[in-house]
């Protein structure tokens, strides 16, 4: 019987201690966060979500918003959706004003929800390119470039590149076989028709580290002008890698969001394999920005050392500008009340809708919101793999903006 | 007087096929309906009522797969893609042709259950790892259709924006009005798998897991009970996906991965294998620890760990925690939570005189 005891005992200890939730102090705003630090997207998340703490702790160091201190409520779903359902009701118990959403399904599965609780939520990187339509989606905040901006960008820059004519020229769309990687597909084929290009589409089926077959295609046989590369996790390593061998020269292709992170590059054996690549950013990569130095004069302030996270500057950023923007809003929200932390999360979409050329020093693009744009632009910078790190070649720009947004409205 | 039974004899058939073989049972699960279905919904806010949702739903799974795995002994690692099945199939009836949810909830099972029987067939050939792979072919197959086919996965995006559930007119919004769309469901599940494995194809289930050729010689059809462990198994699973697409409001098959998978086995493995309670035990703990012990680190953890790091050693220390206290259980009691509780249960009965 002594198993028993024990079994008895564990159960005790951990019922004991669980289920102790406290709720918001005064002057204190709650903030939820969503994360994946231990799922198959854990490459991203291990980086992206402290680049979000470490921002709120910086505005809180400095004395909060307006005097009231933030607080993130950070929980791991490891990608799967109920956790992630769970972690909402969590975030709305204990009074966020915002939450910060991490993953597709979860981002389609919480827009109702958020609409209902009149919470905001955003979602970089992740959802659907509708969402970017604040009139019908008026409490989801894409708040970078969907893929749907992300491919009007890689078709203008594509553009320049090839001499400013794109008629009768030849490009490759090289994308992993999901509903994310073909979300892109009827933004190329409007640009194709508008602009009179060449398209030819080559999946690659997941897990995507095979695809000598289509890298042999696009370079040897369709002989692509340009190569738009639409992949995750392993793949833009392994296509690198793949383009490499074929004798491709990299300078010709240009990677989309996911396929940005520093991680991508060591996967590929190092930033001397990847020279010439390009890629998009929705926030600036590189550790070249004043708000960087704040959070490490901070650290060594408290006689630390800056967090190793900070040297994937990719996904780090990413997670600066979520909190960035979360804290704009928010900012603007206690402005309008103010000074009180006694928001809700309807003044923080009013707020969130009040951000305008915002770009903390350049590590986010001019991103301003409204209520039918919660895109924010859809800015995207290109950056090129140039000796060990990433280099800006271009101004945050978007591409055939109008014509997307047509289609954002239109609801395709 | 006052005395304790020393155990409990069967004299008759009828008390050997009862449901609850105590009178205590009967009283313990009307008291767990009435707990469940007033004192809760009463008592707890809807953050609660959310995870017992959630619970309640991966308890219909697991009882699916139970069936199938502990009860007639056959493996499948595709039961998430049998959730996908109905899921698809409920949100496609209730979009295109506006039906309600008494109509997609069976019509997603069913569906699931036709599917479920066609990845049964190797059962009849292969047996143990082999056929695990044979199921695992199936989750692959079964994502890969729902991916290319927008006829059934809604375009682009494979996913279906599914609508709440209507009882009455009455749309069914907030966490306490879906749980009591979802507990009766869970209710009816349970009720019916208790029913199922005292009947006589639960017996036929069980003899074909114990020894399949000796249930051949004893006259069951063992092809038949195969491929019928299979459709209700797969039943089972595609009423836990049209309740996830409720709940989620959308229909996607990233929520149905083999990971989930993976889950689902783990429910039925630590539960106890070939029981309602262990898959109930099962489908609850894998459902909570994950909470309770990320309650426990947020408590416990800011004694020892800095706020930013905080999250960071909460994530971790969950999957170390969660992983060692499934050894933990596994080691104490082998045959799952299920067996421990029945340990604990013989216990009290003849305490404090055991023997």
């Amino acid at each position: 019987m002594r198993h028993v005891r024990l079994g008895l005992m564990a159960a005790t200890v951990l019922a004991a201690a669980a289920f102790q939730a406290g709720t918001a102090m005064a002057g204190e705003i709650v903030v939820g966060l969503q994360c994946d630090r231990t799922g198959p997207t854990q490459t991203v998340g291990t980086f992206l979500c402290p680049g979000y703490h470490d921002y709120v702790k910086l505005v809180n160091s400095r004395g909060g918003i307006m005097g009231n201190q933030v607080r993130v409520m950070e929980i791991d779903h490891e990608y799967k959706v109920p956790p992630g359902m769970e972690a909402y009701q969590r975030f709305k118990k204990e009074g966020a004003v915002i939450v910060g959403i991490y993953g597709t399904p979860h981002t389609q599965a919480l827009t109702p929800l958020l609409h209902e609780d009149r919470i905001p939520g955003t979602s970089p990187g992740f959802g659907s390119a509708g969402a970017a339509n604040g009139e019908k989606y008026p409490y989801l905040f894409p708040i970078a470039a969907t893929y749907w901006s992300q491919a009007a960008v890689g078709v203008k820059f594509a553009k320049e590149q090839l001499g400013g004519v794109l008629k009768g020229k030849k490009i490759a769309y090289i994308y992993y076989d999901n509903p994310a990687g073909r979300e892109p597909l009827p933004v190329l084929h409007m640009l194709r028709d508008l602009e009179g290009f060449e398209l030819k589409e080559f999946a690659i089926p997941p897990p995507g580290v095979e695809m000598k077959v289509q890298v042999q295609d696009i370079a040897r046989r369709y002989r692509a002008d340009f190569v738009l590369n639409h992949t995750f996790g392993k793949a833009p390593s392994v296509s690198i890698n793949e383009f490499t061998r074929q004798g491709y020269p990299l300078k010709k292709m240009i990677g989309f969001v996911w396929a940005a992170g520093e991680s991508n590059i060591m996967g590929a054996g190092g930033w001397a394999k990847a020279q010439g690549f390009h890629v998009m950013q929705f926030a600036g990569a590189g550790s070249k920005y004043q708000v960087l130095d704040d959070i490490k004069a901070m650290y060594k302030a408290e006689g630390k050392d800056a967090p190793k996270e900070m040297e994937s500057t990719v996904y780090y950023n990413r997670g600066l500008m979520a909190a960035a923007v979360h804290l704009k809003g928010i900012e603007n929200a206690v402005k309008a009340k103010g000074g009180s932390s006694k928001i809700t999360g309807e003044d923080v979409k009013n707020g969130l809708e009040q951000v305008k050329d915002f770009s903390l020093g350049g590590i986010l693009p001019p991103m301003t919101l409204t209520a039918k744009d919660h895109e924010g632009g859809g800015w995207i910078r290109v950056f090129q793999v140039q000796g060990d790190g990433f280099v800006p070649v271009s101004e945050w720009q978007h591409g055939y903006r109008e014509a997307v947004m047509e289609m954002v409205t239109k609801g395709h | 007087m006052f005395h304790r039974e020393s155990g409990y004899f069967k004299t008759s058939y009828k008390a050997d096929m009862a449901l609850y073989p105590l009178p205590i049972g009967k009283v313990a699960a009307t008291g767990f309906v009435l707990l469940f279905l007033v004192v809760a919904p009463t008592v707890l806010d809807e953050y609660y009522l959310s995870i017992i949702n959630i619970a309640a739903i991966a308890v219909v799974g697991a009882l699916g797969l139970n069936i199938l795995l502990g009860y007639t002994g056959q493996i499948s690692i595709g039961h998430a893609a049998f959730m996908s099945v109905g899921a698809y199939t409920a949100a496609n009836f209730a979009v295109h042709f506006d039906m309600p949810f008494w109509v997609t909830l069976p019509a997603g099972g069913l569906m699931a259950a036709a599917i479920g029987t066609l990845v049964g067939l190797p059962s009849l050939r292969v047996k143990g790892l082999y056929l695990a792979i044979a199921t695992l072919a199936a989750q692959f197959i079964i994502e890969w259709v729902l991916n290319h086919t927008p006829l059934i996965s809604g375009g682009v995006q494979a996913s279906i924006e599914m609508p709440r559930p209507v009882f009455f007119g009455n749309v069914l919004n907030t966490q306490s009005e879906l749980y009591f769309f979802i507990l009766p469901v869970t209710i009816v599940a349970i009720i019916a798998t208790m029913n199922l494995v005292r009947s006589r194809i639960g017996r036929a289930f069980v003899a074909i897991r114990d020894q399949d050729i000796a249930a051949e010689i004893i006259g069951i059809n063992v092809y038949r009970y195969k491929l019928l462990a299979f459709a209700i198994s797969s039943f089972y699973a595609g009423v836990t996906g049209v309740l996830y697409t409720y709940y989620f409001g959308i229909a996607n098959y990233e929520a149905f991965q083999l990971p989930i998978s993976i889950d689902y086995l783990a429910m039925c493995i630590i539960g106890g294998l070939g029981s309602v309670l262990g898959s109930i035990f099962g489908a609850v703990f894998i459902t909570l620890l994950p909470i309770v012990i990320r309650v426990f680190m947020e408590t416990v953890g800011v004694l020892f760990v800095d706020g930013v790091y905080l999250a960071q050693v909460i994530a971790q220390m969950r999957l170390i925690l969660f992983g060692g206290l499934i050894i933990f259980f596994l080691v104490v009691e082998p045959e799952g939570l299920n067996k421990l509780w029945r340990n604990i249960r013989n216990y009290f009965r003849v305490w404090p005189f055991s023997y």
